[in-house]
């Protein structure tokens, strides 16, 4: 054991000797582990930043809310079975809400109406486009979580009156007011002037896809005064309990059966979501770039890895005499073995730790450039570079280091 | 061989047994017998120069003898273990700890200095580092390089090598010392200094076994063995005279 120890250190102090003495052939091998150890981190790090973005973006839908629409947050293959289905009404939440109070133990604490359509808005000569007009009631803010940059949300009496007032995501906030601060000030909506009464915090976009800050938020009478073409309707329900989550789905389902007045015959004639059911429609999606991400960066390290194992062929023939003189001092196959071994795990441990540094310093200047990007970098996935350029090492260090070590020490010490 | 002239006669234990030993290469579609048959007998504090023109199976017994390489048939004793039945392992271990060998070429590792070079053979033998550092340190002073320690062999002259490569060979106190042409890449005056380094390593009680094809350095040696055709063509004692003729010089 003490000899193996004393073999061990021998041996790495020939790779480091070796790798100076080397300098360029061992910076141009290492460059294949480099950019290979580079490209798997940065795919590693870009896959666990939609991971956390992922969550992020599903955190906004809030775990203890249940969706009531038209149409199943999932793709269908049946989607003329739900195109005809009846239209989800605002008025629903009053009868939900009513049906609640009545219950005794009931899993649903509320449900809010709201309406959304897509117009643009106006402040001006500043216009934007396509910004989500949603109509709900004061209760809205108990199901949202987000905050507030300046100002509030509408209120009861503003709400029930279908008052011409507004809260504005940060995206319109910040186009149409890019210095001012927008409290007070009147936008038109559809030609329809809206007083702002609020501004909501940046919420960022949903997996990159839709900015959750393109929004404005209005009374729902004012709402159905002005935009009732075209808006569809969905019924937010909170929970009071997260954890009894399917039974409040079932209780919701029963009183919206009721509210529709279904025959117990007939089918569910609406969906009812939740942010679960959008995960697992989208967890494969997330999973199959993960893999092919992974694959493709993963050749360039096999790239490398090849790199690696040439050089350490190159390094036995060049050294046979060198390998023929340490086995007739009495090198054993095992030490010729080992040392090879080492010396390529040297090489990639080395090409590791630099690729590590420059994946690091990149992913620091992504993450100043653009503060949104989702971009982690985990100690875990420090490890396991570390732990993957050492494997790396190892097996394209194999085949030259047996190769050496089965060679014939008479033949090994007469090669010129 | 061994007629009534006075000679010294070896005395100690014997070292080397070699009986009836043969080696058969194939070298393409033929079958080349380099060794036919050799048997050589050497004890504890012998000096021996093997000699024979190249192609005489010189070489071949060398490395038969350094436990380079195995024999087709025969029997190898050495210290009373049987070689030829050896593993590579084994034949690691007898190399390692029996046998110092010195190069014609000095095989030195070029990036390591003259300790690191002396300490490998006992890394090989599992010696700690400190005891290590001590044997090498010490050894390397006795064969007149005290002042080079932690000279690289690009740093060293040709003389000064072979002393390094001496003094590796000496470090784990083998049994025998198998020198292939030591002086064959010196100039006449270092070769001579590096014999008489040989010529005082015997004298301390080392065992000595000398390939070359120069009779002025097989001079040195007390017995000369000499190769002809895979054969033992003479193996011969210094006599007395000449002996004495040396003790002169």
């Amino acid at each position: 054991m003490k000899r193996f120890l004393y073999e061990l250190s021998e041996s790495w102090k020939i790779a480091v000797a070796q790798m100076r003495s080397n300098m360029t052939r061992s910076t141009l091998t290492a460059l294949g582990v480099i950019i290979g150890i580079v490209a798997v981190t940065l795919m590693g790090t870009a896959i666990s930043g939609i991971q956390v973005g992922f969550d992020k973006s599903m955190a906004i839908f809030g775990d203890d809310v249940l969706y009531v629409g038209q149409w199943p947050w999932k793709n269908v293959d049946d989607w003329w079975n739900y195109r005809d289905r009846k239209k989800i009404k605002t008025e629903y939440a009053e009868g939900l809400n009513r049906m609640i109070a009545m219950t005794p133990n009931s899993n649903l604490a509320i449900a809010i109406p709201t309406s959304s359509v897509y117009r643009s808005v106006k402040y001006m000569d500043s216009e934007v486009n396509n910004v989500l007009i949603r109509g709900t009631v004061s209760d809205y803010i108990i199901t949202s979580t987000f905050d507030f940059k300046e100002g509030r949300f509408f209120n009861e009496l503003e709400s029930r009156g279908g008052a011409n007032v507004c809260v504005i995501g940060y995206d319109v906030a910040d186009a149409l007011f890019p210095s001012a601060s927008p409290i007070d000030k009147s936008v038109l909506i559809n030609g329809q002037p809206f007083k702002v009464v609020g501004v909501i915090s940046r919420q960022g976009s949903f997996l990159g896809l839709f900015s959750l800050d393109s929004i404005v938020v209005i009374p729902l009478p004012a709402f159905q005064k002005y935009f009732t073409a075209k808006s569809e309707a969905e019924i937010l329900v909170k929970v009071k309990d997260k954890t009894k989550l399917a039974d409040a789905k079932d209780e919701l389902a029963g009183l919206m059966r009721h509210v529709r007045g279904l025959p117990p015959e007939k089918k569910d004639d609406f969906s009812i979501n939740e942010q679960q059911a959008l995960k697992s429609t989208l967890d494969p999606i997330k999973n199959s770039i993960a893999v092919a991400g992974l694959f493709i960066t993963g050749l360039s390290l096999f790239v490398g890895a090849i790199g690696i194992m040439n050089i350490t062929f190159v390094s036995v023939k060049e050294r046979t005499k060198e390998i023929g003189t340490r086995k007739a001092l009495g090198a054993r196959r095992r030490t010729i073995l080992l040392q090879f071994l080492i010396e390529s795990t040297a090489l990639c441990l080395l090409g590791g730790i630099i690729g590590l540094t420059f994946a690091f310093l990149m992913c620091f200047l992504i993450g100043v450039a653009f503060p949104s990007f989702p971009i982690h970098f985990s100690s875990k996935l420090v490890l396991v570079s570390i732990l993957v350029s050492v494997l790396t090492g190892l097996i394209s260090g194999f085949a030259p280091a047996w190769s050496a070590s089965r060679l014939d020490p008479v033949t090994a010490l007469r090669y010129e | 061989m061994m007629d009534t002239r006075d000679s010294i006669r070896p005395v100690g234990p014997v070292v080397i047994d070699i009986e009836n030993i043969t080696k058969d290469y194939v070298m393409g579609e033929e079958i080349v017998h380099a060794l036919r048959g050799v048997s050589l007998r050497v004890h504890r504090n012998e000096y021996i120069a093997i000699m024979g023109p190249s192609g005489s199976g010189k070489s071949t017994l060398m490395n038969m003898v350094g436990c380079l390489d195995t024999p087709t048939s025969g029997r190898y004793g050495f210290n009373g273990r049987n070689v030829a039945e050896m593993d590579d392992d084994e034949l690691a271990a007898i190399r390692n700890r029996e046998i110092g060998f010195v190069f014609q070429t000095f095989n030195l590792l070029p990036r390591a200095n003259t300790l690191r070079n002396v300490e490998l053979p006992l890394i090989y033998a599992g010696v700690d580092p400190e005891t290590r550092e001590e044997r090498a340190t010490q050894t390397l002073i006795d064969v007149g390089l005290g002042d080079r320690l932690h000279h690289k062999p690009n740093e060293l002259s040709g003389g000064q090598r072979q002393r390094v490569a001496i003094a590796r060979a000496l470090v784990n106190r083998p049994s025998i010392i198998l020198a292939d042409e030591p002086t064959g890449n010196l100039d006449s005056k270092t070769g001579e200094e590096i014999m008489s380094l040989f010529e005082d390593l015997y004298r301390r009680g080392n065992t000595i076994i000398l390939v070359t094809h120069e009779a002025d350095i097989a001079r040195h040696a007390r017995r000369t063995v000499r190769l002809r055709d895979g054969l033992i063509e003479s193996d011969d004692l210094m006599t007395v005279p000449e002996l004495e003729s040396m003790a002169l010089t």
